[in-house]
This record gives C-alpha cells, sequence and structure tokens, in this order.
C-alpha cells in the first residue's frame, strides 16, 4: 500500500534526516518528497510505499506519533486513496 | 508529487483538527428467517445468525481505520423490525427479543443496536400492538437496543391512534428509568416516512425491501463544513452554497470510499450512504454552529430556517454526486443534546421548541433529543408527534420524533443523558391542552398530492 506521511510544525535542523531515517529502517521507500512553509510552519508531505514493510500500520502509527513527539512536530500517515477520493475525479 | 500541498493539508487537517470522520458503519441482517412459533426457538436463530454475520464487524472496522487514517467512530448493527420477526410466535412479551439482542450486541462490541421497531403508519397488526407494548420495558432492562416505531407516511397518511398510544409508550418508558433522567426515550423515535436503510441510530432498523444484508455508512463532518465556510465571511449566498457543496463532495467521497472498502471485506453489499451532518457534544462538532458562522447571533433567531435549508440541501447535493447509492436521511441533524451549539442557544433563549419544529420543515430528521417537562401529559406528547408526522406526510419528507420527558423536573432544569447523548436544558410546552384533538383516534388521510398514480 501506498501513503501519504505529513510533517507539521516549526523548522529545525534535522526533521528530514531523522524522518528519513526512521522510515529506511523499516524497508518503507520514499516515492516522492516535497517541503514548503503554509501559514508559518514547516510541511513536508512524502509518499511513502509500505509493500516491503513487515510493520503493522497501526504499530507503525504509534512509532510515528513518538518520533514527532521527541522532534516537537505533528506527523500523520493516512492512505493514499483518502487523497485520491477527495481531490481526483 | 500527485497532491498539491494545498489538497494534502486540506485533508490531513480535516481529519486533526475539524473532526471529519466516519459516524457509523452499520450492517442490516434480515431476520425474517428468524421467525418460529417458538420464542425460544426465534431467539435462538437470531443470536446464532447475528453473532455469524456480524462477527468480523468490529474487527473490520478497526483494521480500516488504522490502515486508511480515517476513525470509524461507531460501529453497528441494524436488524429487520422485531415485531414482524417476533409475531410468528406464540408470545405475546416481545421483551425476551430484546433481552437477544441486547446480549449479541455486547458480545460483537457495538454501541447500540437498531431495530427492535414496527411499521404501523397504516395499521397495527398484532406483531406490532405486542411490540409497542413490549418498548418501555425492553428499553428499562437493555443497554443498547435502540427502537423505532414509524406511524406516518405521505402515502397512508397518519395514524393517530398509534400517535395516541406512542404518547403514553413515552412517558411510560421515561418513568421506568427515572432513575436516569428518562434516558429509555433517547433510544426511541418515532416516525414519518422512515428510511428502511438509515444507518444511524436511534431509528436504523432494516427495512422488509432490504436484501439478507448490506453495509450502510453515516459520513459526519460538521466541524469540517464549518471551516470551509470560515473562508467565506461576507461573501455572498452564492459562493457560500458552492462552497459548502464542493466540501460534502470531498466528504462523500472518503465515506463512499471507506464504506466500500469495509464491505468488500465484509463479503456484503454495499447499501447507501448517508451523508448527514451529525453533531456530537464536543465543541468544534456543532451545527448551530455553522449556521451561526453562516451570520446569525444565536441558532433559533430569526433567519435560522433559511440557513439550515441551505445547508441541508447544498450537503444533498455535493454529495449526491460522490456516491453511487445515497440513502438514510442525508441532510442535517439538529438534535438539543446532542450538539453544544443547540445547547447554547436554548439557554440564551434564542431557540424554542416552536423554531426547532420550524426547522425540521427543512431539516433531514425532526424533533430530537429535546428534553420536556416531567409533567408534560401524554396527548401534548402525542400533539407534538403529531404536528411532525404532519410535516413530514405533507411535505413528502423524513420527519421523526426522539422527546424526553424527564421524570421529576421543569423547564429551565438540566437532563444529563451521558456520552455521545449529552446533555440538555429542559425546554418548556405549551400550556393549552390537545387533550380532546387527541382522543379522537382514527386515521389522518393521505394529503391530495400523494396520489401520483
Amino acid at each position: 500500500m501506498k501513503a501519504i506521511v505529513t510533517v507539521v510544525g516549526s523548522d529545525k535542523v534535522g526533521i528530514i534526516a531523522k524522518v528519513s531515517n526512521f522510515l529506511a529502517e523499516r524497508e518503507i521507500n520514499i516515492d516522492d518528497i516535497s517541503q514548503t512553509v503554509l501559514e508559518g510552519n514547516f510541511v513536508m508531505m512524502m509518499m511513502v510505499d509500505l509493500s516491503r514493510s513487515a510493520e503493522r500500520v497501526g504499530q507503525l502509527k504509534d512509532e510515528l506519533d513518538v518520533l514527532g513527539e521527541q522532534l516537537g512536530v505533528s506527523i500523520a500517515m493516512m492512505h493514499e486513496r483518502v487523497f485520491s477520493a477527495m481531490h481526483r475525479i | 508529487m500527485l497532491f498539491s500541498p494545498f489538497e494534502i493539508k486540506e485533508t490531513v487537517d480535516m481529519f486533526h483538527h475539524q473532526k471529519l470522520d466516519i459516524r457509523a458503519i452499520t450492517l442490516g441482517i434480515s431476520l425474517l428467517d428468524c421467525a418460529s412459533p417458538s420464542g425460544p426457538e426465534s431467539r435462538r436463530r437470531i443470536r446464532e445468525k447475528l453473532l455469524r454475520v456480524a462477527g468480523p464487524l468490529v474487527r473490520v472496522g478497526r483494521e480500516i481505520e488504522a490502515e486508511f487514517g480515517v476513525p470509524i467512530i461507531n460501529k453497528r448493527v441494524s436488524v429487520t423490525p422485531i415485531a414482524l420477526v417476533a409475531a410468528a410466535s406464540e408470545e405475546d412479551d416481545y421483551e425476551p427479543w430484546a433481552r437477544t439482542l441486547d446480549e449479541c450486541a455486547k458480545e460483537l462490541g457495538i454501541d447500540f443496536l437498531g431495530g427492535f421497531s414496527a411499521l404501523v403508519q397504516k395499521g397495527v397488526a398484532r406483531g406490532d400492538q405486542n411490540l409497542i407494548a413490549s418498548i418501555p420495558r425492553a428499553l428499562a432492562n437493555t443497554d443498547r437496543v435502540c427502537a423505532s416505531v414509524n406511524l406516518a407516511s405521505t402515502k397512508s397518511g397518519i395514524n393517530m391512534d398509534a400517535v395516541r398510544e406512542m404518547g403514553k409508550i413515552i412517558l411510560e418508558a421515561a418513568a421506568l428509568t427515572a432513575d436516569r433522567d428518562g434516558i429509555g426515550c433517547a433510544k426511541l423515535v418515532v416516525f414519518c416516512n422512515a428510511p428502511e436503510d438509515n444507518p444511524f441510530m436511534a431509528g436504523a432498523f432494516h427495512g422488509p425491501g432490504e436484501g439478507d444484508n448490506c453495509l450502510n455508512v453515516g459520513v459526519s463532518g460538521p466541524g469540517v463544513i464549518k471551516a470551509a465556510i470560515e473562508s467565506c465571511r461576507g461573501a455572498s449566498f452564492d459562493e457560500l452554497a458552492e462552497t459548502i457543496k464542493r466540501t460534502a463532495f470531498k466528504i462523500t467521497r472518503m465515506g463512499q470510499l471507506v464504506g466500500g472498502e469495509a464491505a468488500k471485506r465484509l463479503g456484503v453489499p454495499f447499501g447507501i450512504l448517508d451523508l448527514s451532518l451529525a453533531p456530537t457534544p464536543e465543541v468544534g462538532d456543532s451545527v448551530a454552529r455553522i449556521l451561526e458562522e453562516m451570520g446569525l447571533e444565536s441558532t433559533g433567531t430569526h433567519g435560522t430556517t433559511a440557513a439550515l435549508a441551505m445547508l441541508t440541501d447544498m450537503v444533498k447535493k455535493g454529495g449526491v454526486m460522490a456516491s453511487t447509492h445515497v440513502g438514510g436521511l442525508s441532510g442535517a441533524f439538529i438534535p438539543v443534546s446532542e450538539d453544544e451549539g443547540m445547547v447554547a442557544a436554548v439557554r440564551a433563549g434564542s431557540l424554542s421548541l416552536d423554531k426547532l419544529e420550524a426547522m425540521t420543515c427543512v431539516c433531514s430528521v425532526g424533533l430530537d433529543m429535546i428534553a420536556l417537562p416531567g409533567d408534560t401529559s401524554a396527548s401534548t406528547i402525542s400533539a407534538i408527534i403529531a404536528d411532525e408526522m404532519a410535516i413530514g406526510m405533507v411535505n413528502n419528507k423524513t420527519t421523526a420524533v426522539r422527546v424526553i420527558p424527564v421524570p421529576g423536573k421543569k423547564a429551565g432544569d438540566w437532563a444529563e443523558f451521558g456520552g455521545l447523548l449529552g446533555g440538555a436544558p429542559i425546554m418548556p410546552v405549551h400550556r393549552f391542552s390537545s387533550e380532546a384533538f387527541i382522543a379522537r383516534g382514527g386515521r389522518i388521510p393521505a394529503p391530495i398530492h400523494s396520489f401520483r398514480n
């Protein structure tokens, strides 16, 4: 499955590195990545491929929550199909 | 990137800041094949079927929640109106059926099971009579069973004998749960033009015209609509309408995706998507606050009916295009106790029972979760029901009444129902009698425009 990971918060050194590292450790490939500042917030978006990851999605989310807390940002992960349904006809 | 940053942020914000969720996935299950001359045998069949068919419901719901990142708040079951199933038995008391349903709901881990119901818009059969008489005890002695009775339809008119009876039943249901502010009545709704595929409680049942089973989905999202129209401050109604419609479309597409996936994994047909804006007592999840965002100082003031009419219509228009099958109630719910903004409006003195009645002409349901003084007479409750049934019958729409006469309390007191049901200030009713009107009985004939053949 493909999912979209978003990281929102105040900008600081190493956010991209730490999140990418977290994903790499779990065999999760980043297909696409973009980063911007929206309404004063650092926003990073990644399309990721979970097909090689052995972890269950629920567990992955819990771990992403923990990582987000450590970095002081909010990390969300949702199925790519939710975005397709809403924004593509 | 496949999606623009704005699109991604919009979707993530809907779930993380504006409380968008799938309010309910409701598995409709036919129990027509569970009828038996023996009550115990009928209940054994019901139990076996419910646990077998609905067994995976909660697990599948949780899996989809995790995988899609979309919260599914309630997993529920609706069944064939029990009056139809139990009628074959030799027993007259249907409370044991309610207990069986309650036990199954608890074993399945679902919060509500709907279908302790009867359809009596034209006449009351033996099974219907038995079921109605059992409702107060059934609701007092179970926790998760919901009851509903269809009293009227555009095609059949209003069954005023049944309307009179339900006034008494509602008072009795309140009396038997007096220690919990009459909570029995919060699980009981009467309808005109009840939909057979409604996924929302307390009125969900699996109609006799439905197949063996199907999955119906209720999507909510008052917070998302409110956030969307915050960007339209000062804009004309044309722009406001367009914004609501676009937002409803996106919400519904998400519901269709999740509902379709759930149906596939459960191995049942996808029924309908109900795109109602259903509030909860939480701040940020209120329909009243949407109306106020449109420019009303407090819900209930002049202009409220027009605001609600547009909201309901635009939600429908956005949703219809986004789903293969739209059904149920689809529109906006205006319960009092379940909506923090409605409660505030009642407290501020801007929202009255009469205004709520006017609003039900254009919302998707009716008088919902309204606490009344405990000394309200049965005939007054029946008369409130009759008014609401008339609105539904003449306007060819679903209307409903779910009122709670709170034992021992008077207008202005607070009634607390807890959880998603919330709490509400008790609203006064008219002090003039409707006794002789309700005493007449019989049927109010169907309106002339129902004869379309």
